[in-house]
This record gives structure tokens, sequence and C-alpha cells, in this order.
């Protein structure tokens, strides 16, 4: 799925990052905790989480992922925002809860590379 | 690859929000001189984990990387209040960090295991009362 899609899906707000937009990624994660996201995450190339802080953005950039989609409408900072284009990680943000949006991506198929897309 | 190449860092103890700077700037680094990815991504992995948890537990210090074209060292060094019982701390998911850390996203005692999960070598050397000092090394 290209990062684009996800952003409709969401009907989510891009806040930097339009570069990265045709970028193809193939699962997410969804967390607050960054501890998590630091010990499980393999491959995962977007992040889904209600957390504002800068290592939001540190995290997800050591873990090489391309997108930070911030649920329930909560806007990072403009310092989180200048963070991430320096590190070429698109940002978004939906009205939508964590929970609902990750639904919402998961039954377009999302993170189900190994499943037929209609199981 | 560089023969042989150095970075220092000062961890600020006292703003969280600059926790984890320096890991962003080494994996930066590490790019520009060519290091093969998966390479990068247990370093920038094992630093970072220190890099917090010398802010959440230990008030800031010094790190110093040194990378070569055999192996990368971190070395991360603070005068915190040391670890009494190092075997605890290196379980998955002990971990003495409160609601407040944990509200920031962070405690889960999850830093420990991770680092020696992504490291070849992994030593931590450390006094009660004094501070700690973890050695990390990626061989390449
Ligand atoms: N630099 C340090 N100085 C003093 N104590 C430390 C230091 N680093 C770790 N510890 C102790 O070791 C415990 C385990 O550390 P670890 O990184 O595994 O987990 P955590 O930091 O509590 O949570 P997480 O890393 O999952 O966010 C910590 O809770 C803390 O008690
Ligand atoms: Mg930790």
């Amino acid at each position: 799925m290209k990062i684009r899609e996800i952003g409709e899906l969401l009907d989510a707000k891009l806040l930097t990052g339009e570069d990265g937009l045709d970028n193809e990624v193939s699962s997410a994660c969804c967390s607050d905790m960054m501890s998590d996201v630091l010990a499980y995450v393999k491959d995962q190339g977007v992040l889904i989480t209600g957390l504002i802080n800068p290592q939001v953005i540190r995290t997800a950039n050591m873990m090489d992922m391309v997108c930070i989609v911030f649920a329930r409408g909560k806007a990072p900072t403009e310092e989180m925002i200048d963070l991430a284009a320096e590190c070429g990680i698109t940002v978004m943000c939906t009205k939508k809860r964590a929970f609902e949006a990750s639904g919402i991506l998961y039954c377009a198929g999302l993170s189900r590379k190994s499943e037929a897309k209609d199981a | 690859m560089p023969d042989k190449v150095r970075f220092h860092f000062d961890v600020d103890g006292s703003d969280f929000s600059s926790a984890g700077a320096a890991s962003v700037q080494v994996k930066k680094k590490l790019r520009q001189l060519a290091y093969p990815p998966e390479i990068i991504r247990k370093v920038s992995i094992a630093m970072y984990e220190g890099e917090i948890n010398m802010v959440i537990h230990a008030n800031g210090g010094v790190v110093d990387v040194e990378a070569s074209d055999e192996e990368i060292v971190i070395v991360l060094s603070d005068r915190g209040p040391g670890i009494p019982d190092v075997d605890l701390a290196m379980q998955a998911g002990y971990s003495t960090a409160k609601d407040n850390i944990r509200n920031l996203g962070f405690g889960a005692g999850m830093g420990f295991p991770n680092m020696k999960k992504y490291t070849d070598y992994m030593r931590i050397d450390t006094e009660v009362g004094k501070g700690t000092t973890v050695t990390m090394k990626v061989k390449l």
C-alpha cells in the first residue's frame, strides 16, 4: 500500500513528508509504548500512536520506519514536525482513534501480506 | 568506510525532550559513512536504549562512539545511582520506572534485553552511588 492511500483511508492531514507519499509499505504497528516499538517492531514501516513527544519521531527513525500517524486528532509540535522532516519521515494526523485507524488499515490489507486479501 | 572515526556527546539529564538526539546524530553520520543498513539499525537501537536509560535513570552522562571497518563500539557513562542487581536489571520486563516515565512511552523493562539482542558484546560496569558504564560492540 502506498503511504498516500493510508492518508486517504484515514482522512488524515499531512503534516510533513509529501515526498514520501508514493513509498510502499506492507505493515504497521500501533502503540503508545516506545519501549515496545523498540523491542518488537521488525519491518513495520508505519507507526500509529496517540503519544506526543519527540521520542516518537526518534524511535521511528531508529527503527527505519517511514510514516507516523498521530491518532485521535492529537497534533505533534512544530519541533516534532521539523525533526521528522529532517529524518525523512512522513507525518500525518487523523481524528480517528488508534484502534479504529488500525482496523481500517488492516481491513484494507496492511499487515496481511501472507493472507488472501478477501479471506 | 573509514579507518576509525570517533563521536562524543554530552547527554543532558535535565531535559527529557532532547533524550535520544545523540542517537539520531550517530545514525545520520553512520549513513554518511556508508555503513550497511542492518549494522546501522543495530547500533541505533542499542545506543538509543542506552541514551534513554541515561536520561530517565541516571540524570544524563556522556556517550562515545568509535566506528571502524571491523566494529562499532558504543560506551555510555553516567554518574547516576548505579544498578544494585545487574542480573535482575537484565531480565525482560524488570523496570524501576514509575508512571511518569511510562506516560512518556518508556519503562517496559525491555531496554537492556534489547541492547543485548542487537549487539555482539555488552558489558555493564556499575557501582551503587557512583554510576554506570555500558559498553557495547557491533561487529561488521
Ligand atoms: N544508566 C542507568 N543507571 C541506573 N539504573 C539503570 C540504568 N539503566 C538501567 N537502569 C536500571 O535497570 C532497569 C532496567 O533497564 P531497561 O532499560 O531494561 O528497562 P527500563 O529502562 O526500565 O524500560 P524500557 O527500557 O523498556 O523503556 C531500569 O528500570 C533501571 O532500574
Ligand atoms: Mg530502558
